[in-house]
């Protein structure tokens, strides 16, 4: 653990794993979303807690959620070295697996728009991981 | 452009992104006053109200994107990390800062291209 108290005095370190845990966040929550669209379509027509409850009997819906656990508490550690409002929109990174995950494995078609919008994506999550200029 | 998106698809939409900014708060909030050992994890009750925020979020979410078009409810669920922005400055006291409205605002139009990529 002294690990981590030498790195609230060096705020870059900080800084950096912070933005990579929560990367590690993006890609269980892609997982997640993947695994929870698919276990929602085998529930097309039910209410909020009838989707609550069908966690115990899908097991794509319970491993879907169980990702997102996971992804909570790296989450959790992350916020505690790094600032929310830059983390949290890192967040959206999900959105570029998913997109990825969605053509690799249900062989949906690529287009410019999804180039463009990956793009877009990845180079704002960048400028944001750049650092305190203003 | 028309829309087969129902409003009320588009209100629990919204609503899961404010729940969901808020959750985000409770989890700094919670992360703050972590400790060095595993049972502060668990006897946290900042993080507790974020975890039941997030899932009370995820519930509408999932609830709004049952009927109605990915290409209008992808992005606005995507409107939770501007409230966050705001969110952070007034309780953590975080600046706003140039890079931060850029890389938010580049993220958000990149999410409105990845929508329009998916119809």
């Amino acid at each position: 653990m002294s690990t981590l108290d030498a790195l609230k005095h060096d705020p870059e370190k900080a800084r950096r794993l912070s933005i990579a845990l929560v990367f590690v966040c993006t890609l269980l929550g892609a997982a997640a979303q993947i695994l929870m669209k698919a276990g929602t379509l085998e529930y097309p027509h039910s209410g909020a807690l009838q989707l609550l409850l069908a966690i115990f009997k899908s097991g794509k819906l319970f491993l879907g959620y169980a990702f997102y656990g996971i992804s909570t508490l790296v989450l959790v550690v992350a916020l505690k070295y790094g600032e929310l409002s830059i983390l949290y929109p890192v967040i959206a990174l999900t959105y570029v697996w998913v997109t990825g995950l969605s053509v690799l494995i249900y062989s949906e078609a690529m287009n410019p728009w999804k180039m463009l919008g990956l793009l877009t994506v990845v180079l704002g999550v960048g400028v944001l991981g750049r650092g305190r200029k203003s | 452009m028309t829309t087969g998106t129902p409003t009320n698809s588009m209100l629990l939409v919204l609503g899961a992104s404010f729940v969901g900014s808020f959750g985000a708060v409770f989890l700094k909030s919670g992360a703050e006053h972590l400790h060095r050992n595993i049972a502060s994890l668990f006897v946290n009750w900042r993080l507790a109200i974020g975890v039941v925020f997030f899932l009370a979020s995820s519930l509408l979410y999932l609830k709004g994107i049952q009927h109605g078009e990915l290409t209008i409810l992808y992005p606005m669920v995507s409107l939770g990390y501007v409230w966050t922005l705001v969110w952070s400055r007034i309780f953590f006291k975080e600046p706003f800062t140039r890079n931060k409205f850029i890389g938010l605002g580049m993220i958000l139009v990149g999410i409105v291209f990845l929508a329009l990529g998916n119809r």
